[in-house]
């Protein structure tokens, strides 16, 4: 997976996985005690943070705390591209 | 507090830019039933919520509205990214231009400016949880008319087609949100207090001294 994964299909999963949470999160809001829905939001809690570490180490951080800490003396986070950004350009 | 992720809630990839789609989309930024008003509604509103759950529904739906706000916003700076003078003239945003080129501001379709009398605060959990129950239904109904004019424009469409389904299940969790209100209070008389106010009760329920 980790290979044949390009940056889109792995943002594209981050998002899917995020967007579950979100829901997750609503849901379980108003329903604490469902245990179906705690089990899954565990999961996808999980599955998200692998999914952010692994984006930050091939591609660099979409958070502050995946950011990956190397000797080199960059600030990685600004890095990134803004999520509105045309491909190759800066706005 | 809030974290920042550098990515949107759902992506919005725009090629095509179109003045008059982002004159109409804009409303959605800063218009009477946008994302700006929602957001600040349900964050000034949270601090007098009477149980843990209301309160938790308001902060967590108010900071998806903050990732909505941002997902329509960007709709609106590609829509106008690249427009030409001649475009900008012809589709009537000329009066936008003027006063913003083309930068993102929170402004109606018709031009009103952003403005906080589109939402209220009123410190009666039974009172803001309706409003909130007909201010979801009022951007659904909003993202409905957007979407009679973009349905042949998959590219806009498609991330409007999300946030209309988001205002259905915020309306759904403020419903849950109210009943949990509700069911702590007089079931004769929801109204008979403000929960957040009148502590012990002091208006018109029976037995307040």
């Amino acid at each position: 997976m980790k290979q044949n994964c390009s940056r889109q299909q792995l943002m594209a999963r981050i998002n899917e996985v995020s967007f579950a949470v979100n829901d997750m999160n609503l849901y379980l809001d108003t329903h604490p005690c469902d245990e179906k829905a705690l089990v899954y939001c565990r999961e996808l809690v999980q599955e998200r943070k692998k999914l952010l570490k692994e984006y930050a180490e091939i591609y660099g951080p979409l958070t502050i705390d995946s950011t990956v800490w190397t000797e080199e003396s960059v600030w990685k986070w600004m890095e990134q591209p803004f999520p509105w950004e045309k491909e190759g350009g800066c706005r | 507090m809030w974290n920042y992720e550098k990515r949107l809630q759902y992506p919005v990839n725009i090629t095509q830019p179109n003045a008059k789609i982002a004159q109409y989309i804009m409303s959605q930024y800063g218009g009477p039933d946008g994302e700006i008003s929602a957001s600040m509604r349900y964050l000034s509103q949270r601090f007098t919520m009477p149980n843990r759950m209301a309160a938790a529904v308001l902060n967590d739906i108010a900071t998806e509205e903050l990732a909505h706000l941002e997902m329509v916003s960007t709709i609106v700076h590609q829509l106008t990214r690249d427009l030409s003078m001649e475009e900008i003239e012809k589709s009537g945003l000329g009066p936008y231009y003027i006063d913003h080129t083309v930068g993102v501001w929170p402004q109606a379709a018709g031009g009103v400016p952003f403005n906080a009398c589109e939402f209220q605060s009123k410190g009666d959990p039974i009172t803001d949880l309706f409003e909130n129950l007909a201010a979801e239904q009022k951007a659904r109904s909003t993202y409905d008319n957007i979407l009679r004019v973009v349905r042949d424009m998959p590219e806009i469409a498609d991330p409007i087609k999300f946030l209309r389904a988001r205002e259905v299940v915020h309306f759904q969790r403020f419903g849950e949100a109210l009943r949990s209100i509700q069911e702590e209070l007089d079931a004769k008389n929801f109204y008979a207090f403000n929960p957040s106010f009148d502590n012990p009760c002091t208006a018109s329920c029976e037995g307040c001294k």
